[in-house]
């Protein structure tokens, strides 16, 4: 059996989970098994039978009042204890940071081998053996899992869901919760509203320091809102507070994978690009023609990003 | 007040990755290896707790002899004794399980260690950890105060940021802006060197084995669009890459 953790977010599945979902189902098939998801949270049952739709035969859905807000040490109780009941073998998620904090104390319980950046399907022809991204993207390793369980995070885009029109069907379920696993309390929430989640995205526009301040942002949030693209940013920029530190992108910041990634007057130092080499197209916009950003690209322009900006977006807003 | 610091030993950020014998061992020739970067934040939070209100700092590595001169420079920072348990560090359940032995036996009240390591990137040691001990963990944590037995935190979401509190002990995976990386300075590099460090062994066996590893296949030419011409860079996005 396979299980897949399965992530909400404003009452819907994420697009990260339905991939990861879809990923389940065909290392079900491999196996010759079926795929089941976990979702936890508050959710419509119409909503989480659509998981059938990316290939999950059923839904266990555990959406206990307790459960409303994420709770990782919460929702790891969960996780494993369903892992037990079901008898699942191999655990699927998306990478996210919410994920690995659940999946981490599951491992614990359970004593299972997590594998991170996992970019494939499994090979199963000796073992169980997985691709995972290393060193930030800068290379690959082939990692034979052994292990009674396995948890395997994947990263954005591994796979390219078809789907099946198939309905899931929804079971409730109301596992037990230990008290400790309350400990701690949220004093205060602040997330920004109404934004493009920048580990989801698909188009990504990402500004540097050659944006030369925080007040000169509007040409790239333009562009950004007419692609409907999440907006990101380098170090120096948000260590100088010109955006907000949910937005760095790079080695010791959020990770992407988008389609396109649009960078704007980033130089393209070699933390940064580890956390954008995952993209499938990268585009680069730097009035330096030697930006070391231009070698890791797909596309170029050499030129003042003020100028450039506006024109990319009436192109865009033309072509609507 | 008793904190411990777990760092990795990983090559530095600007490194070029390669490979050796037939692909299956990383090129250490011209790296440089460090502290992991996330670990260093960590370590820096501890240091600074410590010289706030006291505290005994113990540095833990898992890590073969090739990690002693990142473990020294963790003791030249401020760590006032180091552990290192003498094996491959593998995979993270494996590496947990040797933190959660380690710790067991301390009694710390405060786990500090990088969100996730630069090497695997992960980001999940400390969950596991905390999960064996049967304690609290959070992660990634970007700000950490103490009030007696109660840790004030934030915590990086998807799109924002929480506070939130709990009370010690706890294994928290810490990220920028946390403290600031530390230098180590003369003084610190001087009592270092006298500063204990104990060699363990590792119990329990790994769950993964690395059979190969790759790179990347090199990146096409970039094409170039006049900046006059800017806006056929859409076209091509669209027509082109398909991405649009």
């Amino acid at each position: 059996m396979i299980l897949i953790f399965t992530e909400i977010a404003d009452g819907a599945i994420k697009k990260s989970s339905l991939e990861a979902i879809y990923y389940g189902s065909k290392v079900a098939e491999m196996m010759g098994t079926t795929a089941t998801a976990l979702a936890i949270g508050n959710a419509d049952e119409a909503e989480l039978a659509k998981a059938g739709n990316f290939g999950a035969a059923k839904v266990l859905h555990a959406n206990d009042t307790k459960l409303t807000n994420p709770n990782s040490m919460a929702y790891a109780s969960v996780l494993a204890e369903t892992v037990k009941s079901i008898g699942a073998k191999v655990v699927v998620t998306a990478k996210s940071s919410f994920a690995d904090a659940v999946t981490a104390r599951a491992a614990g319980a359970l004593k299972a081998a997590v594998v991170g950046n996992v970019t494939e399907l499994p090979d199963l022809s000796n073992g169980f053996q997985v691709k995972v991204s290393i060193f930030t993207g800068k290379a690959f390793a082939d990692v034979n899992v052994n292990g009674d369980v396995k948890i395997l995070a994947i990263k954005k885009n591994v796979v390219a869901p078809i789907e099946s029109g198939n309905i899931a069907t929804v079971e409730n379920i109301s596992p037990a919760l230990a008290d400790n696993l309350f400990a701690a309390k949220v004093t205060e929430t602040i997330k920004a509203t109404g934004m493009i989640s920048l580990p989801e995205a698909d188009l990504v526009v990402s500004g540097g320091r050659g944006m030369k301040g925080p007040e000169n942002w509007q040409p790239l949030l333009d562009l950004a809102d007419a692609l409907g693209a999440a907006t990101a940013c380098s170090k120096p920029v948000s260590d100088l507070d010109w955006r907000p530190h949910h937005e760095h992108v790079g080695q010791t910041g959020v990770k992407v994978a988008p389609n396109l990634y649009i960078a704007c007057g980033i130089s393209g130092a070699i933390q940064h690009l580890a956390g954008v080499n995952s993209s499938k197209v990268l585009v680069v916009i730097n009035k330096d023609p030697e930006a070391p950003f231009f070698k890791a690209a797909d596309y170029g322009i050499v030129g003042d990003v003020f100028e450039v900006l506006p024109k990319l977006t009436k192109a865009v807003l033309a072509n609507k | 007040m008793k904190i411990l610091v777990c760092i990795s030993s990983v090559p530095d950020t600007t490194s070029k990755i390669s490979f050796t014998d037939g692909d299956t061992k990383l090129n250490k020739a011209g790296v440089t290896y460090i502290i992991g970067p996330y670990d260093d934040y960590a370590l820096a939070r501890a240091v600074e707790l410590k010289e706030q209100s006291g505290a005994i700092i113990t540095v833990l590595n898992v890590g073969n002899a090739d990690a002693e001169p990142q473990i020294r420079k963790a003791l030249a920072i401020g760590a006032d004794d180091a552990i290192r348990v003498d094996v491959e560090p593998t995979d993270s359940y494996f590496v947990a399980e040797q933190i959660a032995a380690v710790a067991k036996e301390g009694n710390y009240d405060l786990i500090l260690m990088g969100r996730e390591t630069s090497d695997y990137n992960s980001g999940v040691v400390h969950g596991i950890v905390g999960e064996m001990l049967g304690i609290p963990s959070f992660s990634p944590v970007m700000q950490l105060d103490l009030n007696g037995n109660e840790a004030i935190m934030t915590r990086e979401i998807e799109g924002g940021k929480e506070k939130l509190t709990a009370s010690l002990p706890l294994v928290l995976g810490c990220q920028e802006p946390i403290a600031e990386w530390k230098i180590p300075n003369m003084r610190g590099i001087m009592t270092a060197r006298t500063k204990p460090l104990k060699v363990i062994p590792a119990a329990g066996s790994a769950l993964t084995t690395t059979e190969k590893y790759s790179l990347p296949a090199p990146k096409g030419a970039c094409k170039m669009i006049p900046a006059e011409e800017a806006e056929k860079l859409i076209e091509l996005l669209k027509t082109e890459a398909k991405v649009l």
